[in-house]
């Protein structure tokens, strides 16, 4: 994903000189390209965040389109206030990338996992968040961050994260996409868990469940149309997040949810509190309740 | 600059006749400022047009003490951005204008401040900006001397330098109070000067009551850093029960203490009682629409 947000970044600055990358001492290496070719166009800030948020809408009220680029984790807690006031209250067209979605940067330990970003975030008027969940659908919404006149957080995984998609496919922010169609079940996910999710689905196929997977790539506008053909459809939902279950797209889900009048089964599934244990990203993801078979093993539950 | 002395005595006025009508407001902080704001936008040193707030070459004012906006929405009205009656009506149902200040709503005013800590890193975007489209715009920030307790500041304080921008002047309005006490009994932030100096600023320090220094210390240009004008200020300047007297940050005066007041502004009731009249029916126009709408 990291490297799909820079290439595609790259492309964006060379075409338009109003594209600037703001780095805030992190991804030094993958720069080199930036550094190179367009100087001009690149600053790294040195770990200061709330500084580079902040400088980031000064240069966006003069026309720029800075991408400010660290860890997610920095920017959605460190900086909130930044974000909120500077950037959403001021309108300002800043974009704001945080790499590390979730517990993706497992070993590191819960003060570099982004998992209660979106619970921030979601409730700031005028921002945009996009979780893409795949290389081809990062690069979608690099493009789609740049062509929206606003401030917008895109949220990234690292760059270990398959294709989930074959082939291409039309991109448009507060659409989600149902990535594969089913009638006894809802599997609803954002960011590079579709991914497990679409393994889990296999499983269920030969179990004789056809489950449906919608891949919420905008997290904020959220689209209440899918979530609601699929509460007339399917009945039963799960949400299925590396973020915890409070703020994020179950929250969202929820929300329309309680809003249609309908009822239906309904489970979230994502963490209920910090990131425990240490391992590599699957194995973290089991250890804190969000693994595959965890995943299976919900959905066996709401369909019994 | 016997005319800057009127100037700053009109703001003055304003800003007590727009806290007397919003009932309250940062008056302290505001009166600290007025000389070095009237310097700013009356003696020849921002440059701007009230007609074209967007004009693309101006100099930009960041007032990241949002608290003390009376100064900045007086001086505003003053160069023409809108009428004086506006401010009036400060805080009330229809207003553009807040205890705060906000951008977009109000014409001239370059930044949503007031959350403390925000506007240094703001200004640095702007002339960075600048830079970058070889603009000769100029940026002026004012931030409080309490202010500089936010670690946000010195990240800017360390940016600034570091990327070169001697197209930006900050000026701390250096009244050495905040809102509950002296600033030296919370942190000790001397010496005070001397850590911007470190910081690699060009450093001036002046008498912010001083309209010739501060004029002088605005025009300082040093190639390659950008400018920091310690302004030795006096809260609540200009009404002596105020001056120096924490209490002072958001208190609102009294009977007794308003005749003395009026009579050091130099204010009359026969000013009141005009801006009472410009106020009320566009007050009341404005309340009744809020409330059909």
């Amino acid at each position: 994903m990291r490297t799909a947000y820079l290439d595609t970044l790259y492309e964006l600055a060379r075409q338009d000189q109003r594209v600037y990358a703001l780095i805030s001492d992190n991804g030094a290496i993958v720069y080199d390209k930036y550094r190179r070719d367009l100087a001009d166009q690149y600053l790294n800030l040195g770990i200061s965040e709330a500084n580079m948020l902040g400088m980031a809408a000064g240069m966006a009220s003069c026309g720029k389109i800075p991408f400010s680029y660290t860890i997610g984790a920095f920017l959605a807690y460190r900086a909130f206030e930044f974000i909120r006031n500077d950037i959403c209250l001021q309108k300002q067209n800043v974009k704001i990338v945080g790499t590390g979605a979730g517990q993706v940067y497992s070993a590191l330990g819960p003060t570099h996992h982004s998992t209660e970003d979106l619970g921030g975030l979601r409730s700031l008027p005028d921002l945009t968040i996009l979780c893409p969940a795949s290389p081809l659908e990062v690069r979608k919404a690099t493009v789609a961050a740049y062509e929206h006149e606003g401030p917008v957080y895109l949220r990234l995984g690292t760059n270990r994260e398959p294709e989930i998609y074959k082939e291409d496919y039309a991109f448009e922010i507060g659409k989600g996409i149902t990535v594969r169609d089913g009638k006894d079940v809802t599997l609803i996910g954002t960011g590079s868990i579709v991914g497990d999710i679409l393994g889990v689905v296999e499983q269920l196929q030969r179990d004789g469940i056809h489950a449906r997977v919608i891949n919420i790539h905008t997290i904020k506008p959220i689209d209440k149309g899918i979530i609601l053909r699929a509460i007339e459809e399917t009945g039963k939902i799960i949400t299925v997040e590396d973020h915890n279950i409070i703020g994020g797209l179950g929250s969202a889900v929820a929300e329309v949810i309680a809003e249609s009048g309908k009822g239906v089964a309904f489970k979230r599934m994502g963490l209920q509190k910090f990131s425990n244990g240490y391992g590599d990203y699957v194995q973290v993801k089991e250890m804190n309740g969000i693994g595959i078979k965890q995943v299976y093993d919900e959905v066996k539950m709401i369909i019994k | 600059m016997s005319e800057i002395s009127e100037i700053a005595k009109d703001i003055r006025k304003k800003i007590y006749m727009t806290a007397h009508y919003a009932g309250g407001g940062h008056m302290g902080a505001s009166f600290s400022m007025a000389d070095i704001i009237s310097v700013l936008y009356f003696g020849n040193v921002l440059r701007y047009d009230a007609k074209n707030p967007e004009w693309e070459e101006r100099d930009k004012f960041i007032l990241s003490k949002g608290h003390a906006c009376y100064a900045l929405y007086a001086a505003l009205a003053k160069a023409g951005y809108y009428p004086e009656e506006e401010l009036w009506n400060v805080g009330k149902p229809g207003s553009k204008f807040g205890g705060h200040p906000k951008m977009h709503d109000i014409p001239g005013v370059e930044a949503s401040t007031g959350a403390l800590g925000h506007g240094l890193s703001f200004a640095i975007g702007i002339a960075y900006a600048n830079k970058r489209d070889k603009k000769d715009s100029h940026v002026y920030v004012v931030l409080g001397d309490g202010e500089c307790q936010e670690g946000s500041v010195w990240e800017g304080a360390l940016s600034a330098p570091t990327l070169g921008l001697d197209n930006m002047t900050v000026i701390v309005d250096h009244n050495k109070l905040q809102a509950m006490d002296d600033l030296e009994k919370i942190v000790h932030m001397k010496p005070f000067a001397d850590k911007w100096r470190a910081f690699g600023w060009n450093v001036v320090e002046i008498d912010g009551h001083d309209y010739g220094q501060i004029k002088d210390g605005l025009l300082v240009r040093a190639e390659g850093k950008p400018t920091l004008i310690v302004a030795n200020t006096i809260k609540g300047k200009g009404v002596s029960f105020m001056e120096n007297v924490p209490i002072w940050h958001y208190r609102m005066p009294n009977e007794e203490e308003i005749p003395v007041l009026m009579e050091e502004l130099g204010l009359t009731e026969a000013d009141l009682e005009q801006s009472q009249q410009a106020r009320l029916p566009e007050m009341l126009q404005k309340v009744r629409g809020t409330q059909k709408g």
